[in-house]
């Protein structure tokens, strides 16, 4: 494991506007070893997704800069792919053909045709949607969806994985399921992950690390936590565990004591 | 199948029909009457009104050609023009007997003699006519739309390229095509030179007429389709690096196709309304040059078979429009989308 797999080194963005430049981050700093799943959390317009844009390349920092494996990142790539929050499935391919333009994309030219069939359908078993290859977005519900979408950026073999509010839009059953399938692909796998979340429960549940972000204007990290609790996690298990409602209660201070928005 | 059919005749209003299936059928006869009733009754009715209405108006009008004709009279033309058409093949195939019957007697007197059929040309008659104006208004339509689709996807993906074109568009959307008709002639009796001319002048002076008036819906409503994708779309496609073309194929044209086939549709129907004044002045032997023709004529029929134009017109306009309805349904992804 290399210490510095993901590095965030003084990132800063200003987005123009009428009124002359808006800082949106303000000297971001973060360093991510490789297998670390860390969380971003702060209230909404804080720059979250702004981070998570800037790492996968969609955006272009102002100043500073992101070096995944001491290479700097200027554009997008599928070695940071992207979970995006309203799954971004194309309605007019099925599960299966949504996999497999990235894929075919990816692999082009070191995967034969079986080895790629296989691979999305490896992919897909791993989200358990195996049943549901051939239906169209439309054809199923929000967290079948999100799971395609999460099986299309783990088919990518990404360095890291972002994932942007990824259950933001289920409900609260369908996302406990919905983490403990990514907890389980995480056991597994050991990706290295940046999720955006605004859940406190998640946040902690799911990351090793959870960085606490300040309100914007000129937002930036105010706190990180690192959460060691013993995996794999039982939701059920942890509800009545002191360290993890410690967790909790320190995250939850950050947002609402500290952090809470004076006109919210 | 006969689920396929349905689907069909339901993608293209004719949902009832499905209804009548089910009466004969004998499934839930009280609900199939009800609905029978609103999609065929009620229709019935505004027509039946329409057809009185026409009539007692129409008698009260003379003109230099006799009285304006009411529904009696246009069945009474409608059935002689097909009569005419029916005459006229009979008459054609005759004569194309004749040549075979000479030819064989050629041959058995002399085998190395030189035979041939020559074409009939009689008189054109109303069906093939008809036929005529179809082709000419696809031929049309499928050349622009050739050149509106590329030009729309261009135009949507890149905001230079849109914001340069778009006066021109927007100037040329409005023109008439009978503006448009005289130059449209004039350059192709200049470029289209040619002893063995492989189509005649009227035929592409309309074609063309048709072409440039139908190029502007496609082009407007693809470039909207195209601009309005997802962004979420795109930066799916940034992500994965896709290529120009492979982001085309996979990304921009599924997600506007909806748009694209309303702009077609759009598109169609203003071809087939300006084919038939093109038609009036290029003198392409379709529909428009039958409704002139009568119109010069002048017998006491003619306004009576006039009115066998306009309803044929309109029937086949509709008919085109339901074929695009039916694709437009077809290709849409969107399966949520009220598409009428």
């Amino acid at each position: 494991m290399s210490n510095e797999h993901l590095l965030l080194s003084k990132v800063t963005i200003d987005f123009p506007t009428p009124n002359g430049p808006f800082r949106a981050l303000d000297d971001v700093s973060l360093s991510i070893k490789e297998g670390e799943f860390v969380s971003l959390i702060g209230h909404s317009g804080c720059g979250k997704s702004t981070v998570l844009n800037i790492v996968a390349g969609l955006h272009q920092a102002t100043s500073g800069g992101v070096l995944l494996d001491g290479k700097e990142v200027n554009e997008p790539g599928p070695e940071r792919a992207v979970v995006f929050q309203n799954h971004s499935l194309l309605p007019w391919l099925s599960a299966y053909e949504n996999v497999e333009l990235a894929v075919k994309q990816v692999f082009q030219g070191m995967k034969t045709k079986t080895e790629i069939d296989e691979w999305i359908k490896h992919n897909l078993e791993l989200v358990h949607m195996e049943h549901a290859m051939d239906k169209r977005p439309s054809e199923i519900s929000g967290g079948m969806k999100q799971r395609v979408g999460i099986a299309r950026a783990l088919a990518m073999e990404p360095k890291v994985l972002l994932m942007d509010e990824p259950f933001g839009a289920l409900d609260a059953l369908t996302r406990a399921h919905m983490q403990e399938s990514l907890m389980e692909i995480q056991n597994e796998l050991r990706n290295t992950v940046i999720m955006i979340t605004h859940d406190v429960d998640e946040a902690v549940l799911l990351s090793d690390r959870i960085v606490m972000m300040t309100n914007g204007p000129a937002a930036t990290i105010g706190e990180i936590l690192d959460v060691e609790l013993e995996r794999p996690r039982d939701r059920l298990s942890l509800a009545d565990d002191a360290t993890y409602n410690h967790y909790r209660a320190e995250v939850l201070k950050f947002l609402h004591e500290r952090h809470g928005r004076a006109a919210a | 199948m006969g689920t396929q059919i349905m689907t069909m005749l339901g993608n293209t209003g004719f949902g009832w029909v499905d209804n009548i299936v089910k009466l004969i059928t004998g499934d839930n006869k009280q609900e199939q009457l009800n609905v029978l009733a609103k999609s065929i009754l009620v229709p019935l009715l505004a027509f039946g009104v329409f057809l009185m209405l026409w009539a007692s108006v129409a008698s009260q009008i003379k003109t230099s050609l006799g009285q304006v004709p009411g529904p009696v009279q246009v069945w009474e033309q409608t059935v002689t023009l097909y009569n005419e058409h029916v005459e006229e093949g009979k008459k054609e195939q005759a004569f194309i007997d004749r040549q075979i019957k000479r030819n064989e007697k050629k041959l058995a007197k002399n085998p190395d003699a030189k035979v041939k059929i020559r074409p009939y040309t009689g008189k054109t008659t109303y069906l093939d006519q008809i036929w005529t104006s179809i082709y000419t208004v696809l031929t049309g339509f499928i050349v622009a739309s050739l050149i509106a689709i590329p030009v729309g996807i261009i135009c949507g993906l890149s905001t230079t390229i849109y914001k340069a074109m778009n006066p021109l568009i927007q100037m040329f959307k409005p023109v008439s095509p009978l503006a448009w008709l005289p130059i449209v002639t004039m350059v192709v009796s200049a470029v289209y030179v040619s002893d063995d001319p492989m189509f005649d002048k009227s035929y592409l002076n309309s074609a063309i007429t048709v072409t440039l008036c139908c190029l502007w819906p496609t082009i407007i409503n693809t470039t909207v389709g195209v601009s309005s994708i997802d962004s979420d779309l795109i930066n799916v496609s940034r992500v994965l690096r896709l290529g120009w073309m492979t982001k085309v194929m996979k990304i921009v044209l599924p997600s506007s196709i909806p748009m694209m086939f309303a702009g077609l549709r759009v598109s169609l129907g203003i071809g087939w309304m300006v084919l038939i004044a093109a038609e009036m002045l290029a003198q392409n032997p379709g529909l428009g040059k039958f409704v002139w023709d009568e119109f010069q004529n002048g017998s006491s029929d003619s306004l009576a078979r006039i009115m066998v134009a306009v309803f044929t017109i309109g029937i086949i306009g509709f008919l085109l429009d339901r074929i695009m309805l039916m694709l437009q349904k077809s290709v849409s992804w969107d399966k949520d989308a009220v598409i009428r």
